[in-house]
């Protein structure tokens, strides 16, 4: 019997390449991306032809979800900050030190000022898990969305405000709080929209 | 590729008898790799390429102690209303509203394809500025005229004496996305006057008699 003789060969594949390839893709999502903010409420844009880019920095964002919550978003901590105090300091209320604290890492903010200390006092869970049944209120005999962009644009005048809404929000939301920007001489803002694909 | 081969001692300085040592460094990249992989994967799924798009919007100032002369007064015959009103419906009268012909008030399409679309309504009544527009942005694309040139002109153009004013104004039936789809067209139909208004009782007598076919009027008479 003859055996017959099979050459072993080495089964080792040379991952180097791969390495390079798996850096540069890594490099390059580093680089072009920016981290997903989290949002209390799914907000689906709707898409205009305006190529216009936000920009990064002194965003006051007004998030409005299809139901009519408002909620709001500072990007600078410090803002955060002054912002809780003035408005505290409106409604009589003393935020302490933990508290702000706890508010300035808040990413999307938009409770009642009377629920504020108790909704800071829960966990972050908690707080997410609330979050989307508050939302700020904004009729005309309470207008609190008003007293927030007031302080707001004091705490930071270069301030641009730019107004994120879902597609089915009714008209009548929108008009509440465009209407209530224009009260406090708010008239120039953005609204955010996703990029519409066919623009013929 | 990741392997480093060196020869020790490779000049003359060797002693006699001794044996060269082979390096052979092999490196394994393949927890590398899986490192790596995880790494995309988390930016993939935690982060977003896009950055979403704005509209630039400004509003005329709410305040009452404005005086008459600094309101700007819009010709009638340049003002066009269109009304936006629940279930995607648009309407639009020119000038001034006839509250007596329930003809006046006439139905738009927010669909480009569709004849009867709010975009061709407006490019036929904004047709010069539309055009010399137009006539701008190819010259730009060949390169003839710079970007600053391009906005300078393009907004002198919009903003020129005959072109038509657009007054917006939306029933609280209307949603947002009509909204933007409105002020889109303005973009695309290079209108460079709209306004957007709070929409009045008799702008929802309009709308109303049109739909009844002044059956609405007839009733409200009796």
């Amino acid at each position: 019997m003859s055996k017959v003789k099979v050459a072993k060969k080495s089964t080792r594949i040379d991952m180097t390449a791969m390495s390079d390839v798996t850096v540069l893709l890594l490099t390059f999502f580093m680089l072009t991306s920016t981290f997903v903010q989290k949002e209390p409420v799914q907000v689906a844009t709707p898409a205009s032809v305006s190529e216009i880019k936000i920009p990064d920095t002194n965003i006051l964002q007004i998030l409005i979800d299809p139901k009519g919550k408002v909620f709001m978003s500072l990007d600078k901590q410090d803002d955060m900050v002054n912002v809780l105090e003035a408005v505290g300091e409106e409604y009589g209320l003393e935020f302490t030190a933990k508290e702000v604290a706890k508010f300035k890492l808040l990413p999307t903010f938009g409770v009642p000022v009377a629920d504020m200390k108790t909704f800071l006092a829960y966990p972050v869970e908690k707080q997410d898990q609330l979050l989307p049944e508050l939302g700020i209120p904004t009729d005309s005999t309470d207008n609190q969305f008003k007293i927030w962009v007031k302080n707001a644009r004091k705490a930071n005048p270069d301030l641009r405000i730019a107004i994120k809404a879902d597609r089915q929000t009714p008209y009548k939301v929108i008009k509440n709080v465009m209407s209530s920007l224009q009260d406090l001489r708010e008239n120039r803002y953005n609204l955010i929209t996703a990029l519409k694909e066919n623009s013929n | 590729m990741a392997e480093i081969q060196s020869n020790e001692g490779g000049g003359g300085k060797k002693k006699k008898g001794s044996k060269q040592k082979k390096f052979d460094v092999h490196v394994d990249f393949t927890p590398m790799v899986d490192m790596n992989m995880l790494l995309i994967t988390f930016f993939m799924l935690c982060t977003s390429l896009s950055k979403p798009q704005t509209m630039e919007l400004s509003m005329p100032s709410n305040d009452k102690n404005v005086d008459k002369e600094q309101q700007a007064e819009v010709k009638a015959s340049k003002a066009l209303t269109v009304l936006l009103d629940a279930d995607n419906k648009l309407y639009y009268f020119a000038g001034q509203p006839d509250y007596k012909n329930y003809n006046s008030l006439k139905q738009l399409s927010y669909d480009a394809k569709n004849q009867n679309s709010i975009r061709s309504l407006l490019i036929t009544r904004n047709q010069d500025a539309y055009s010399q527009i137009q006539l701008l942005k190819k010259q730009k694309l060949d390169l003839q005229i710079s970007q600053d040139t391009f906005t300078a002109r393009a907004s002198r153009i919009k903003n020129g004496k005959n072109t038509p004013v657009v007054i917006i104004k939306a029933t609280d039936g209307a949603t947002y996305e009509n909204l933007v789809d409105v002020l889109d067209e303005m973009q695309i139909c290079n209108i460079g006057k709209y306004v957007i208004d709070t929409i009045s009782k008799g702008d929802k007598f309009l709308i109303k008699n049109m739909e009844t076919k002044g059956a609405f009027a007839q009733g409200q008479a009796n």
